[in-house]
């Protein structure tokens, strides 16, 4: 038996409470709230107690997926990430830089959204960088 | 974030949360906060226990109202009124701190004058808050000691949102309550990284830590450090086109491709019929998420990312808090971390400059780049606890903002004017539609209506109405109506509840097939760009109604 707990942040709110997540043999237990966090101070709403549950659905997507007609069909990383870097390369030069647009997330971390506006502005050269926080 | 950023310099919460607790005066405006934002909510409530007074001021009788010790009505949309009304009264009775004002700031004369045309007889005409409680939450907020203002989308998500949070720095620094402890006016973000997004250069304008992108010595630090190829002539230089802008253009077709980060736009944004055409309207749409999304299925390429509990890396909550988070099990099956994808695509597209080994890397860049972040790094962040600006290893980070001075040097006053909602109601859609969030659910739903016990809480869409215009409508509780506005029309079930008043339904948005943002319209704040969710006029009917259509 291998247990273990992670010291993380809710996924939801921007309160930011802190969380362990249990592991127990690869298993994604329920959150434990930090006790110590100076935010929420050993507590979570209801959203926080319930965290883990979307990280188990079924409905997860486990594979990259390319249309075709009307279907969305199952497809290897190498053919996805092929067709993204081939059409929008094939986008920027017929219709320049501009042409292309980018929403980073408020569900992603720093890191991530640095990463896409970072590449919307030195691969591709486009300023169209923005997320949903307006709204 | 751009009112604050005018008045101030800087966009962020300018207090810690922790802080709220050394209030003597919290004014709550905007912030249905013990349903978005639970655990600042309940901070609220500890320091109103403490001692603190607290005022809430909202068209909804929110659950805080139940508690407030002063509730006041206000029609949606007449924030800057009220707001104007407050000033005026403090001037009037000489409650105003006049060595903050003059020591720290520019602009109040023209504020004044402004302040003046806001009588409190004009103010309950306009706003519907009586002059005897305009008066006594003048007194509270002007008379404590430290008095903060919280507020959340209901102040943004107008076509006046930046007059709106404006009005809100005014008051602040009227009283002189900005740059200490326990007071400030404290934006929350709705989502657990919307102050990282917006810190790390997500935003058409600036770069990371809000450098400008039309400077051209921000402009030359970014390409050296970023080794921009010389056939690139170096970074773009215009500032680009803000979400709702970029789905107009995906409309007009001026914009060809877009790239979605784990957002749902077609859920999310004002008028998504509007929003469903324009992405259809696209050449080639990738959207990466952890969900087949409302608008991951109109993409052509969909890449499967990380969740939270998947990921390593750093968020930013919203009182600038910069915190860890840690990956405890493996993605499924194939999906990724989202890190990867990225730099995968990039490299792939040529890019230069995306191999990393680790998130961490990828931050100590960032920081680098990034002068509120400069002194913050993974092994500090293991035990200390770092709010930015952090700029040095020795810079302890910053609990409130403004300290001795604003981040721009002097506060600036705006005397701002009130103006109408772009669409009030008539005839035809005689009802204010003001849309939300509730407890159980979180932004579009895409995560929570996938976890059984929030689902089971709250599984459909409603729509709340007041006893009286029930009556009127001969609906009940738990009936089903036509709500029908210019743009779009659904149906949707009634919660009869007189946390709403007569003339005002709400529709939380979280719920895809009863989507209150069918409804909404597109009006823009000319400044923030933030789209007008919190007001439009609508009908409602009776039962299903075919033939009720939009024009
Ligand atoms: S536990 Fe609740 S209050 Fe805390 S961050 Fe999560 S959603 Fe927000």
């Amino acid at each position: 038996m291998n247990y273990k707990t992670v010291l993380t942040v809710c996924p939801y709110c921007g309160c930011g409470c802190g969380m362990y997540l249990p592991v127990l043999d690869g298993q994604l237990g329920q959150p434990i709230p930090d006790k110590t966090h100076p935010l929420s101070e050993g507590r979570l709403c209801i959203k926080g107690w319930a965290a883990s549950e979307h990280v188990v659905s079924p409905d997860r997507l486990t594979q990259p997926l390319v249309r075709t007609g009307d279907d969305l069909k199952q497809a290897t990383w190498d053919e996805a990430l092929d067709l993204v870097a081939s059409r929008l390369m094939t986008l920027r030069d017929r219709h320049g830089p501009d042409s292309l647009a980018f929403l980073c997330s408020a569900k992603c971390t720093n890191e991530e959204n640095y990463l896409l506006q970072k590449f919307a502005r030195t691969t591709v050269g486009t300023n169209n960088v923005d997320h949903c926080a307006r709204l | 974030m751009a009112g604050l950023v005018t008045a101030f310099g800087s966009g962020a919460m300018t207090n810690s949360v922790p802080e709220i607790e050394e209030a003597d005066c919290i004014l709550v405006t905007g912030s249905n906060t013990s349903e978005n934002h639970p655990l600042i909510g309940a901070r609220i409530l500890r320091a109103q226990r403490k001692g603190a007074k607290l005022v809430v001021v909202d068209p909804r009788h929110i659950h805080l109202a139940q508690f407030a010790d002063i509730y006041a009505r206000s029609r949606p949309g007449t924030d800057v009124a009220w707001v104007n009304g407050l000033m005026h009264i403090i001037l009037t009775e000489g409650w105003e701190d006049r060595e903050f004002i003059a020591a720290r700031t520019d602009g109040f004369e023209r504020l004044k004058e402004k302040v003046a045309e806001y009588s409190p007889e004009r103010v309950e005409a306009i706003t519907g808050i009586k002059q005897g409680q305009l008066r006594e939450i003048a007194r509270l907020y002007a008379g404590a000691e430290r008095a903060s203002i919280v507020y959340a989308m209901g102040i943004t998500q107008h076509t006046t949102g930046t007059d709106n949070v404006l009005s809100l720095a005014n008051l602040a620094m009227l009283t002189g309550n900005v740059g200490k402890r326990g007071t400030g006016v404290n934006p929350l973000r709705g989502q657990n990284n919307v102050q990282g997004a917006c810190d790390v250069g997500g935003l058409p304008n600036v770069f990371p830590g809000y450098q400008q992108v039309t400077d051209p010595k921000v402009r030359e630090k970014f390409e050296q450090a970023w080794e921009i190829k010389p056939e690139f002539k170096g970074l773009p230089q215009e500032p680009g086109l803000t979400l709702v802008e970029m789905m107009n253009a995906c409309a007009e077709g001026t914009l060809k491709s877009m790239f979605i980060l784990a957002e749902n736009p077609v859920l999310s944004d004002p008028d998504v019929n509007h929003v469903r055409e324009a992405l259809q309207n696209l050449k080639f749409l990738v959207v990466q998420d952890i969900f087949l999304t409302e608008t991951a299925e109109l993409a052509d390429v969909v890449l499967p990312g990380s969740s939270f509990a998947e990921r390593d890396g750093t968020v930013t909550s919203t009182d600038r808090s910069v915190q860890r988070m840690r990956k405890a099990v493996e993605p499924p099956g194939g999906a990724l971390p989202d890190w990867e994808i990225i730099c995968q695509v990039a490299k792939r597209c040529g890019g230069n400059g995306f191999e990393y080994d680790s998130p961490e890397e990828v931050f100590a860049e960032m920081a680098h780049l990034t002068p509120i972040y400069g002194g913050i790094n993974y092994s500090r962040l293991e035990n200390e606890w770092l709010r930015w600006p952090c700029s040095s290893p020795e810079d302890l980070g910053t609990e409130f903002l403004h300290h001795d001075q604003f981040a721009k040097g002097r506060g600036l006053f705006t005397a701002v004017e009130y103006r109408e909602p772009v669409e009030l109601p008539d005839e035809q859609y005689p009802f204010m539609l003001t849309t939300g969030r509730q407890i159980f659910h979180y932004h579009t739903g895409t995560m929570t209506r996938r976890s059984p016990s929030l689902a089971r809480e709250v599984e459909q869409g409603f729509i709340e109405l007041s006893p009286y215009d029930a009556l009127q409508l001969g609906v009940q509780d738990g009936e089903k109506v036509t709500v029908a506005s210019r743009r779009g029309v659904i149906e949707i079930k009634v919660k009869v509840t007189s946390t709403v008043s007569r003339g005002l339904v709400f529709i939380p948005f979280h719920f895809a097939e009863s989507a209150a943002n069918v409804l909404t319209h597109r009006a823009l704040d000319p400044v923030a760009k933030i789209p007008e969710f919190k007001v439009c006029a609508v009908s409602v009917s009776r039962g299903p109604q075919p033939d009720v259509r939009c024009d």
